[in-house]
């Protein structure tokens, strides 16, 4: 009776903090979930524009060539109006060019300046309008140790205490089990005692029977060693061919790059076309790995990645973004404080992942472009990878299956129309798969 | 003792199986390259595209063409990387593809692929970079004025921060591009749309594009093309490191 409540009662502990522990761990998790950094707004300035409406102007049209606190194509444009007249801004925003022509001094100064770069003619904008823009560069440089630490350092802190959250109740868990394990022990010793005391046998031993061997028992009847042979037998036939198949097969390859490079947001997040940095796939048996000037058409401007993407590539994939930006920057020797390229440029050694063995041809454009199939049929989904790895086989079945089983689209497709129509004819009319084109035959691919 | 000893390799082996489950939501990830049989076969002897070899500056496959090198159909483009440049090909370049309903569909693809992500499909200059406010101070069209020869000039070298797309594109492709974007600037400033010139006007011209419509319309017509020139020689400008 005792021994029985006891147990119930140890039972009952583990249960009650395992359960204890899980709940606190999923109140964490809320808690890391639902702090989020909100940038602060800007503050109206005193000035006589108005801020709000100046920053959608600055976005909308001088935010391709400027920046508030740093150089870009033209000056930083932080407390412009404390550098200049006025009126010469007006004149100079709305037409610059016809004022370095008039011979104004200061003018062809600043156009010397940035390396005679013209600037755009603003003649939509009007003077209340640079007023705004103005006074939105005006607005004071927000500090960025208080405003931005105190909203972003939540998450932060809410992302990395998640590790050391987790391994002290891990910590925790293992102290209790110890805890209960020593507790049997006592309770065991303890129920012994009682036995003892109340002159109950507990020690069985002299009583056990001298028993044969199981291994002997077990070798001595001949069916059960035939089916545990058998058993035997096609368990490592099963392993076996399991791993013959995977010889020279890389399906899951996913490679560290030496520049982290998330498909995720590019493709994901930014909806960019695949073929506008694998442009070569549309025309080539390469699919190309987009030299870097194809990255730079937008890390010019782009150095930081945004807060919130910061903040997940910390806490999801423990991977800063801006890091590997500037390793983009040194790759191709672009000085983003001067905004210009230094010439020293250092090749990037991408690991390649989607290989085909040499006694295999493949091209991409007669794929994509003659094809018209998508990317992901092959690559898989490439926009929710944050590492990019191989989704297919690339075997030779996983090829004729596909071959077998697709349809040729001939929709816009001259190139197709006079074959199929002769083909058609010839096989009564059905739809015609590549198979049927010929993309069966063996020299197709291998040559 | 012994009984002690059995549970707690009983305990241990559970816990080893157990603890080999792993993670069932992550993708079977490798960073190592599987077996290969007969690597004879699998490896090329001559250099594969992007391959390391120590024959090469800084062991890269991938050179640049020899200096003044030009592939298939490659012309010249004459007009500086400069203001100067600018304004003289804006004055002056035409362009050579004839405005027809196939050179403004390829135009429309490929600008949906290289450009809509920030100028938008509309060239309103809101894609989807500038509506999330990655790229900033896109301009529309119908704000700028542009002819098409400035349009391929700036896809050319490109500008401010717009980067060049010469390595992306090819002579032709551009020029379908810059009929579109001309197409999207005429509509976002409300003028009025551009007649296409008709397939018989322009069969002789257009052979690689529309190899198939050449041999139905037969070749008859070729006194009546006003468009000649250059344009043969444009195909097959595919060379994706041209102009860097």
């Amino acid at each position: 009776m005792i021994k029985r409540k006891l147990h119930f009662s140890a039972w009952q502990i583990i249960l009650a903090s395992v359960f204890v522990t899980f709940s606190t761990l999923s109140v964490y998790g809320q808690d890391a979930a639902t702090s989020d950094g909100e940038p602060a707004a800007p503050v109206e300035a005193a000035g006589s524009g108005n801020a709000a409406a100046g920053e959608a102007l600055f976005k909308a049209n001088c935010a391709s060539c400027h920046k508030l606190y740093k150089k870009a194509v033209g000056p930083a444009l932080h407390e412009v109006s404390q550098k200049y007249d006025r009126e010469w801004l007006y004149k100079w925003i709305s037409n610059s060019a016809a004022l370095i022509a008039s011979g104004d001094a200061q003018a062809i100064a600043v156009y010397n300046e940035y390396n005679q770069t013209a600037m755009n003619a603003f003649p939509q904008l009007s003077n209340v309008d640079i007023d705004n823009i103005l006074a939105y560069t005006d607005t004071p440089k927000p500090a960025p140790a208080a405003a931005v630490a105190g909203a972003t350092g939540d998450v932060q802190s809410g992302g990395a205490s998640d590790n050391t959250l987790n391994s002290i109740v891990l910590a925790a868990l293992a102290l209790i089990l110890v805890l209960l394990v020593a507790l049997l022990f006592v309770v065991n010793s303890t129920l012994k005692r009682f036995a003892d005391a109340n002159g109950i046998q507990t020690d069985f031993e002299d009583e056990k029977e001298v028993r044969r061997p199981l291994w002997k028992a077990f070798a001595e009847n001949q069916f059960l060693v035939l089916v545990s042979a058998v058993f035997l037998l096609l368990a490592s036939a099963y392993f076996a061919y399991g791993a013959l198949m995977s010889v020279g097969v890389d399906q899951g390859y996913a490679p560290v790059q030496p520049i982290h490079y998330s498909h995720r947001i590019h493709a994901g997040a930014n909806e960019i076309e695949c073929k506008y940095c694998h442009s070569s796939a549309r025309e080539s048996k390469h699919s190309g790995i987009p030299s870097l000037n194809v990255c730079m058409n937008c890390h010019k401007s782009i150095g930081e990645v945004a807060d919130a993407t910061y903040q997940e590539g910390m806490t999801e994939y423990g991977i800063d973004y801006n890091k590997e930006i500037e390793k983009l920057y040194a790759a191709t020797g672009w000085d983003s404080d001067e905004q210009a390229f230094t010439g020293e440029t250092q090749p990037v050694r991408w690991v390649r992942i989607h290989n085909l063995p040499d006694l295999a041809y493949f091209n991409h454009a007669q794929h994509v472009t003659a094809g018209n199939i998508a990317c992901q049929q092959c690559h898989g989904p490439v926009e929710e990878m944050e590492v990019m790895y191989q989704y297919s086989p690339l075997t030779m079945g996983w090829c004729i299956n596909c071959h077998r089983e697709t349809n040729v689209d001939l929709a816009n497709n001259g190139y197709y129309e006079k074959i199929h129509e002769e083909l058609s004819k010839q096989r009564g009319g059905k739809q015609l798969t590549i198979a049927d084109l010929g993309g069966l035959e063996c020299g197709k691919c291998h040559y | 003792m012994n009984r002690y000893f059995q549970t707690f390799i009983y305990a241990f082996a559970s816990l080893v199986i157990v603890s080999c489950g792993g993670d069932s939501n992550a993708v079977d990830a490798k960073s190592d390259r599987s077996v290969q049989y007969f690597p004879n076969m699998y490896e090329s002897v001559g250099y594969e595209t992007y391959q390391e070899g120590d024959i090469f500056e800084g062991n890269v496959e991938a050179q640049l063409p020899v200096e003044g090198t030009v592939n298939r159909g490659w012309l010249p483009y004459e007009y500086a990387n400069s203001n100067e440049g600018y304004a003289s090909a804006k004055a002056d370049l035409k362009n050579p593809l004839p405005y027809t309903e196939e050179n403004l569909a390829s135009g429309q693809e490929l600008y949906n692929i290289y450009c809509a992500i920030c100028h938008g499909t509309k060239g309103d200059g809101k894609g989807h970079l500038v509506k999330t406010e990655k790229i900033l101070g896109v301009p529309s069209y119908a704000d700028r004025d542009i002819s098409q020869g400035s349009i391929y000039h700036v896809m050319y070298w490109g500008i401010n921060y717009m980067g060049s797309y010469a390595s992306q594109t090819s002579i032709e492709e551009r020029w379908q591009i810059a009929h579109h974007v001309d197409a999207l600037t005429r509509d976002l400033k409300g003028q009025d749309v551009q007649e296409f010139v008709t397939v018989e006007d322009v069969t002789s011209l257009d052979t690689h594009t529309e190899g198939h419509v050449v041999e139905e319309h037969s070749v008859e017509m070729h006194n009546e093309d006003s468009h000649d020139g250059d344009h043969d020689s444009q195909e097959e400008n595919h060379s994706s490191t041209e102009g860097e």
